[in-house]
């Protein structure tokens, strides 16, 4: 009698507690906060500001910031995993938004649901209604998105497109029409670079050739992969193909912008991190020394990818975690990070007097489009597709063969449980 | 007897603690690995505390050699073993002539021999990057002929994607018996000089027998593929292997004149009085003689050129079918896609091949320890 009355007692002083949120977060933080994330080089003063604020907010937080180099978060990607199976998450890790999270991790049960702090701080609102749903499942969401980028953005010099007496396609019939008058001229039409910018440049010409609702519809399994709309795709990226560079495979996609930049290709298909690039790094004015459109057949469309931050289950901070979060989805945080990152905030509510002319256009453009989740950086399918979609382009590469592909790519899609 | 066998029993305690460290870490392992491979775990959910594992077989390895998906990995697995042909007579054929030449005692000898061998202490990653740079399509050796007032080379080291040699993967069957006969006409031929008879009878017959049966019939195997798949050995690779012969030439190098100057010098003074030319010496007295090194080179660099890894994904990066190679595979499989029945399958695919390289070694030396 005397334990089960100590036992309600216990209940009841746990219950007050977790009911008086305000009290525990009045509580000044301390300890650690490893932050884990690929973003080093021209990314590492966009999370520094993050940084920053985090650090005035909670001045006692020691901030390990565990950054592990490599593009797209090939190395970070494996070591997380190595981290996570041998029961060491970090506090807080970037991931892609979307299928790579949720087919990897929150399958896994290994993932908090932040639901909870997304009713508390008011994000359901703020965040567009299709972002949330994309970053969610019916069982909650699983992470706080930082930025938004868009994929499908087809690059090129409008004084050089001059020169050359051409204008940026607007379809890929177009692009084919104009394509042999530039090799002609000795200029390469379509800069490519390594193995992942082909997987990026199939999602935006498969894009074109599906159109969104059968993009949509590929992703849920409604549409198989090796039907003829699906060869239809890879059969119009082969002849893309035609018209790039053939020593795309020992370039980074730095230097096949270059390529544009320099007049010795035309267009470059890359998501608008290029943007940053050619702004920052190349000093060109956006809107006159560089020039954008979708990229061809894809006007009205907006394949977006996010990066984002999630709450691993046994965060050893997990306090400093939650507060990381909380500065990650703010309208300072947010605005302070991507005009740096030169990408857009995921809030809808965002100053854009801060972002320059390109990033202007970017997120008018979010608002009126038709978003679409974007395959080689994460949002449509999970890991086990993708890593087996980077092989399956391999081979593409080599053997031109589109039927096979295809079915290579149905085989993987019934593997990955799509 | 009885101080013989208290000192047995020590030994054995004193190789105890290792010898279970090993069963655990080197054999429980590869149990472990191989009990994997035959697994389903992979796809959505494997990351889970308690995956969910059931028993497929073989499925894995047949999937690997003849399914759909697996045509990275044969692809990769063709240029493994022509980067290990490469490499092997590469490195040892550069470092064995690197030798000879330091054993003619020239000037600067301890100079010369430290540069050969320097390559050794960089890392894979290192000279990756350097060599990368070097064969960039529009750079680096390409343009060296300008100097001299010449057009630029546009060889496309590491980004060609011709390719020669090809086969077709679905003769696979063919293939393999093509290359089984192979291997006992060549060991008949090692062995005819020993024991004419016995070479015919149980080497060179069958082995010949095996080839024209394949050559005649062969048409009639079933096929490993649905649909032609061409391999070959890719021009983009031969980047590769010349950063790896750099790297290594110089360790041959430093076994074979460690193996020279251990040859005495009387020996070489009795050739000479014979009247053996410099050539004659090498190539019927020295390199003979140094049989265990040439073994044990080729061991080191054919289970080097097994794994490589770090110089492959500095060069070209991590998804490139002309520049492949398994260890690069097996890791992506795994850790990127999350395919870990498929990266053990792979791992095991490797681990023989290996075996392939060290057993018939090992046999050799368990032999002549029991003849000696």
């Amino acid at each position: 009698m005397n334990k089960a009355f100590v036992k309600l007692c216990v209940v009841l002083v746990a219950a007050l507690l977790l009911s008086m949120p305000q009290a525990v977060q009045a509580k000044e933080l301390t300890g650690d906060l490893e932050i884990f994330s690929w973003w080093a080089g021209d990314e590492g003063p966009a999370l520094q500001a993050l940084i920053d604020i985090y650090k005035t907010q909670n001045p006692k937080v020691n901030v390990i910031n565990g950054t592990v180099t490599g593009g797209s978060g090939v190395n970070a990607k494996a070591v997380l995993k190595t981290r996570m199976l041998g029961g060491e998450p970090p506090d807080s890790f970037q991931v892609h938004a979307g299928q790579e999270l949720i087919g990897t991790w929150v399958k896994a049960g290994r993932m908090e649901d932040l639901t909870p702090l997304f009713q508390e701080q008011g994000w359901m609102d703020v965040f567009p209604k299709g972002l949330i749903k994309l970053i969610g499942t019916d069982k909650g969401i699983w992470s706080v998105p930082v930025n938004i980028h868009r994929s499908n953005v087809m690059w090129y010099i409008p004084a050089n497109l001059k020169k050359w007496g051409v204008e940026a396609p607007k379809t890929w019939d177009e692009f084919f029409a104009i394509a042999p008058k530039l090799k002609a001229a000795g200029v390469t039409p379509l800069a490519l670079a390594q193995n992942w910018t082909a997987n990026h440049l199939w999602e935006s010409v498969a894009l074109a050739s599906l159109g969104a609702d059968n993009w949509d519809a590929l992703w849920s399994g409604k549409l198989k992969f090796d039907s003829p709309e699906g060869i239809k795709a890879w059969e119009l990226f082969g002849k893309v193909l035609e018209f790039t560079n053939s020593d795309a495979s020992s370039l980074s996609w730095q230097q096949a912008t270059d390529m544009v930049i320099d007049g010795r290709a035309a267009f470059n298909i890359m998501g608008d991190w290029a943007a940053g690039y050619m702004t920052t790094t190349k000093k060109l004015v956006p809107g006159e020394g560089y020039g954008w459109a979708a990229s061809p057949g894809t006007t009205g469309e907006f394949m977006f990818l996010a990066d984002s931050f999630g709450l691993p289950v046994g965060s050893p901070h997990r306090d400093n975690a939650i507060a990381w979060l909380k500065v990650l989805g703010s309208k300072e945080g947010s605005d302070a990070f991507n005009p740096i990152k030169g990408s857009i905030s995921a809030r809808t509510d965002s100053d854009l007097s801060k972002y320059n002319a390109y990033l202007q256009s970017s997120a008018n453009d979010f608002g009126k489009d038709r978003v679409v989740g974007s395959l080689a950086h994460g949002v449509a399918a999970n890991e086990t597709f993708m890593g087996g979609f980077a092989s399956v382009m391999e081979m593409f590469l080599k053997t031109k063969n589109a039927p096979a592909a295809a079915k290579a790519c149905q085989q993987l899609a019934k593997k990955a449980g799509i | 007897m009885r101080e013989a066998s208290k000192d047995r029993l020590k030994a054995f305690l004193t190789l105890l603690p290792s010898m279970i460290l090993m069963a655990i870490f080197v054999y429980g392992f590869i149990g472990n690995t191989i009990w994997t491979s035959m697994t389903d775990w992979g796809g959505s959910g494997s990351l889970a505390l308690n995956p969910e594992k059931h028993f497929v077989g073989l499925d894995n390895y047949v999937e690997l050699f003849t399914g759909f998906l697996g045509g990275g990995f044969r692809q990769d697995l063709v240029n493994a073993v022509y980067y290990s042909i490469m490499l092997l007579a590469g490195a040892i054929g550069l470092g064995m002539f690197i030798a000879i030449l330091l054993d003619q005692k020239p000037k600067g000898e301890d100079v010369l021999r430290t540069i050969f061998l320097y390559p050794m202490s960089l890392s894979f990653i290192v000279s990756g990057t350097i060599w990368r740079w070097l064969l960039a399509p529009q750079g680096g050796v390409n343009v060296l002929p300008t100097y001299l007032g010449m057009e630029p080379l546009n060889f496309e080291w590491l980004s060609s994607t011709a390719a020669i040699l090809e086969f077709n993967w679905q003769n696979l069957f063919s293939i393999l018996l093509y290359v089984a006969s192979f291997l006992l006409i060549m060991t008949g031929l090692f062995v005819f000089r020993k024991d004419g008879s016995r070479a015919v009878k149980r080497w060179l017959g069958p082995g010949i027998v095996l080839g024209a049966g394949t050559w005649l019939f062969g048409g009639l195997l079933p096929e490993a593929l649905f649909m032609e798949e061409m391999h070959g050995f890719n021009m983009a690779t031969l980047g590769i292997i010349m950063a790896t012969i750099w790297q290594y030439s110089g360790y041959t190098m430093a076994l074979y004149l460690a193996g020279f100057n251990g040859i005495s010098q009387d020996l070489r003074d009795a050739a000479m009085l014979d009247g053996a030319s410099d050539a004659g010496y090498y190539r019927h007295v020295a390199i003979p003689m140094l049989k265990p090194i040439t073994i044990s080179a080729v061991i080191i660099l054919s289970h080097i050129s097994l794994k490589m890894f770090d110089l492959i994904f500095a060069m070209t990066g991590p998804d490139n079918a002309e520049t492949g190679h398994p260890a690069l595979n097996m890791y992506l499989t795994t850790f990127r896609a999350n395919d870990f029945a498929v990266g053990a399958a792979i791992a095991i695919v490797l681990f023989l091949v290996a075996a392939t390289f060290i057993v018939p070694y090992l046999i050799g030396q368990y032999r002549q320890r029991r003849r000696g």
